[in-house]
C-alpha cells in the first residue's frame, strides 16, 4: 500500500469541476484508492464522495493506494495533485 | 404596475412579455416490483440515455457559454457514473422491492441533504446539481420528453428556481432575461447568466401566477428591479435607458482596445475616477488606461475607526494588481467641507469649503497622514501606484509633504519592509496653485486640474447654492485660461498635466482640451469610450485654424 499527503493550495478547493478531473484521473487504474480528509475516508472513483470531503484550500489530503497497480497510480495521481489542485 | 426588488446577477434592461416556467411536478408512486434485475436494468438503461442528454447538453453550453461554464454538465455525467449513487438506488430497488423512479428520488434527497449539510456555500449549492440529474433520471424513467423551457417570442422567464440544464436548454435568441423567487449568486445558473450577459435577477418574490404569467414586464438587473404591467412613465424611461446601454455596448464593441490618439496623431491618456474598490470591474469593462482619480476617503468614510495601515495596504494592493501595471493615481484623505467623519472629532466651522480639509488636515494630523502614506508606499511595490495630493495652495506645503514622504520611506528601509518608489503628483484645484503652476511644476511629477473645486474657487461661487445658478458658468473663459495656463506650465518643466474634475467629462470641451495639450483625461468608467470616440474623430491642427 503507498500514501500520498498533500495540503490542498487551489483557492477553491475541491470544487465540482476538479473533482470530476480526479475522479477521472483515478478511474484509469484498477487499485482500490482512498481519499481521506481528517477522519473521513471517501472512494476517490466516485465524485460524489470526493466533494463530499469538502475540501478547502489549507486542508490536508491524504490519497491510499491499495492493489496491482499501485506504484504507477501513486505516481500519476500525486502528480495531478500537485498539477490541479 | 406591480415592482417586484431581487438581487441583481447581470445589469441591463430587458422589455417584454413574461412567461412563467413551472416545472413539471413529477408525481412518484411507490411501486412494488416482482423481477428487480429487470428493474435494475431499466434503471441502467435510463441512466445511459440521461448521460447521453447530458452531452449533447454539454456540446451546446460548450459553444454557447464556454468550456468553464460547460463543464458542469460533464460533473452531472460523472455524478450518474457515482457507485455510491448508483448502489443506492440499486439497493433500494433491491432491498424494498421498489420501482427505479421511488429508489432514484429517495437516493437524490439522500445525497442532496449530504452537500445541502455542508459548512461551504459553494458545497451547499451542489444540492441543487444532484436534484437535477435526479430530476433528470425520474423524467427519463417514466418516459416523458425532455423539459425544456420553449417559446415563440422573446419572453422574461420567470421561475421558482433553474437549474442549469434549463437555463442551458433555453432558446438563446427567445429569452430576454429571467428572474427566480430562488437561487443565489453562487449557482450555476447566475455563472451561466453572466456569461450569456442578460439581465437577470434572483431572491425576487413575485408570485408564479397569472398576476405575472402573460403581463408586459421590464427587468432592470443594474437596479435589481422587475416591473409587472408597467406605466407608460416607466415604460418610456425604460425605453430610453435600454437604447442608451445599446448605444454603449455598441461603443464598446467598436472603441475596445483602440488607441487614444486624434486624426492628426495626438495622444491622450483616459482614465477613470473611482470611489470604492467595487467600481474596478466598471474601469476594466470600459477600457480604461489606467485610474486617474482613485478616492481614498471611502476607507474613511466606511469605517468608524482610523483605518490601519494594513487594512489600506490591503486595498491598495488589491487596485494596483487588478490594474496589472496601468497607472493608479490615489489622491489622499480628501475629507472636511461636505464630506466628514465622525472619528476625526472635528470642530463645527464656519465656512467648511475654506477650512480644514483634505492636506490641511494631513499635515496638522500627522500620524494619520504617515499611516496612509506607508501603506501607499507599500502597496506600490505590487503594481503602479501614483499618489497625489489634494487642497494645494503653497511650495510651503509641498516641502512638508516632501518631508514626510523621505521619513517614511526611510523608517520602511529600517525596518526592512519592501516598498516602491511611487510618483507624486499634485492637484491643482486652488487659484493660487494654477497661478504658482510654474514653481510647483519643478517639485513633483504630474498636475490633475480638480475643476468642481478650482472653479467654486475662482467664481466665488457655492456649486450647493442652487440660487447662484445663473452666475454659475462651467465655461468661464477664466477656467479655460487657467487650465491652459496650468499645462503650458507642466510641459515647460517637463511634466504632464490632466484633468479630473467634472469638466474633464464634458465632451463640448474635449476638442478644447486637446488644443491646450491636456495630457490626461480622468472621468467616470461610462464617459471613457463616449470620449475616446471623439477623441479618434478630431484633427486638433484643423480645429486650432477654425477657432
Amino acid at each position: 500500500m503507498k500514501e500520498f499527503k498533500y495540503v490542498i493550495t487551489d483557492p477553491e478547493g475541491i470544487h465540482a469541476r476538479p473533482a470530476g478531473l480526479l475522479v477521472k484521473a483515478v478511474k484509469e487504474f484498477s487499485c482500490d484508492i482512498k481519499i481521506g480528509k481528517g477522519d473521513k475516508v471517501m472512494n476517490s472513483k466516485a465524485i460524489f464522495g470526493v466533494m463530499g470531503l469538502g475540501a478547502k484550500k489549507g486542508d490536508e489530503i491524504t490519497l491510499t493506494f491499495d492493489g496491482a497497480d499501485e506504484e504507477a497510480a501513486y505516481e500519476a495521481i500525486s502528480k495531478f495533485m500537485q498539477e490541479n489542485l | 404596475m406591480k415592482t417586484y426588488s431581487g438581487k441583481s446577477v447581470f445589469g441591463g434592461i430587458a422589455i417584454g412579455k413574461i412567461s412563467v416556467y413551472q416545472k413539471k411536478e413529477q408525481m412518484i408512486k411507490r411501486v412494488k416490483i416482482t423481477d428487480a434485475d429487470a428493474e435494475v436494468e431499466r434503471y441502467n438503461a435510463a441512466r445511459k440515455e440521461a448521460i447521453l442528454q447530458l452531452q449533447g447538453l454539454y456540446d451546446k453550453a460548450l459553444k454557447e457559454v464556454g468550456e468553464a461554464n460547460a463543464a458542469i454538465f460533464e460533473v452531472h455525467q460523472m455524478m450518474l457514473e457515482d457507485d455510491d449513487y448508483n448502489e443506492s438506488v440499486e439497493n433500494i430497488v433491491r432491498n424494498q422491492e421498489v420501482n427505479a423512479e421511488y429508489a432514484v428520488a429517495t437516493t437524490g434527497d439522500n445525497f442532496a441533504q449530504m452537500f445541502a449539510s455542508m459548512d461551504d456555500d459553494y458545497m451547499r449549492e451542489r444540492a441543487a446539481d444532484v436534484k437535477d440529474i435526479s430530476e433528470r433520471l425520474i423524467t427519463v424513467l417514466s418516459g416523458n420528453a425532455d423539459h425544456s423551457v420553449g417559446s415563440k417570442e422573446p419572453v422574461i422567464i420567470v421561475a421558482d428556481d433553474l437549474a442549469p440544464s434549463e437555463t442551458v436548454q433555453l432558446d438563446k435568441d427567445m429569452v430576454l432575461s429571467f428572474v427566480t423567487v430562488h437561487g443565489s449568486l453562487n449557482s450555476h445558473t447566475a455563472i451561466l447568466a453572466r456569461t450569456m450577459a442578460i439581465p437577470a435577477l434572483i431572491g425576487t418574490p413575485l408570485p408564479l401566477d397569472d398576476t405575472v404569467n402573460g403581463r408586459l414586464g421590464i427587468v432592470d438587473g443594474t437596479n435589481g428591479v422587475i416591473y409587472v404591467d408597467p406605466d407608460e412613465e416607466t415604460l418610456a424611461k425604460m425605453q430610453k435607458k435600454q437604447e442608451e446601454e445599446a448605444e454603449k455596448k455598441r461603443l464598446l464593441q467598436t472603441l475596445k482596445g483602440r488607441e487614444n490618439v486624434t486624426l492628426d496623431g495626438q495622444k491622450v491618456m483616459l482614465y477613470a475616477n473611482i470611489g470604492n474598490i467595487k467600481d474596478l470591474a466598471t474601469v476594466i469593462q470600459n477600457d480604461a488606461g489606467g485610474i486617474g482619480l482613485f478616492r481614498s476617503e471611502f476607507i474613511y468614510l466606511e469605517n468608524d475607526h482610523y483605518p490601519t495601515e494594513e487594512e489600506q495596504f490591503t486595498i491598495y494592493k488589491q487596485v494596483a494588481e487588478t490594474m496589472a501595471g496601468k497607472r493608479v493615481i490615489i489622491r489622499t484623505l480628501d475629507i472636511g467641507a461636505d464630506k466628514q467623519c465622525d472619528y476625526f472629532n472635528m470642530e463645527h466651522e464656519e465656512n467648511p469649503a475654506l477650512g480644514y480639509r483634505a492636506i490641511r488636515i494631513c499635515l496638522t494630523r500627522p500620524e494619520v497622514f504617515k499611516t496612509q502614506l506607508r501603506a501607499l508606499f507599500r502597496a506600490s511595490a505590487f503594481g503602479k501606484i501614483a499618489i497625489m495630493y489634494p487642497m494645494i495652495t503653497s511650495m510651503k506645503e509641498i516641502k512638508r509633504i516632501q518631508e514626510m514622504v523621505a521619513l517614511v520611506k526611510a523608517e520602511l528601509d529600517v525596518e526592512g519592509i519592501e516598498h516602491g518608489d511611487p510618483e507624486q503628483g499634485i492637484m491643482i484645484e486652488t487659484p493660487a496653485a494654477a497661478i504658482i503652476s510654474d514653481e510647483l511644476a519643478k517639485e513633483v511629477d504630474f498636475f490633475s486640474i480638480g475643476t468642481n473645486d478650482l472653479t467654486q474657487y475662482t467664481l466665488a461661487i457655492d456649486r450647493q447654492n442652487t440660487k447662484l445658478d445663473e452666475f454659475y458658468d462651467a465655461h468661464h473663459p477664466a477656467i479655460l485660461r487657467m487650465i491652459s495656463m496650468v499645462v503650458e506650465n507642466a510641459h515647460k518643466a517637463g511634466i504632464w498635466a490632466g484633468i479630473c474634475g467634472e469638466l474633464g467629462a464634458d465632451q463640448s470641451l474635449t476638442q478644447e482640451f486637446l488644443a491646450m495639450g491636456v495630457d490626461e483625461l480622468s472621468v467616470s468608467p461610462g464617459s471613457i469610450l463616449p470620449i475616446r470616440k471623439i477623441v479618434l474623430e478630431t484633427n486638433v491642427e484643423e480645429y486650432k485654424a477654425g477657432k
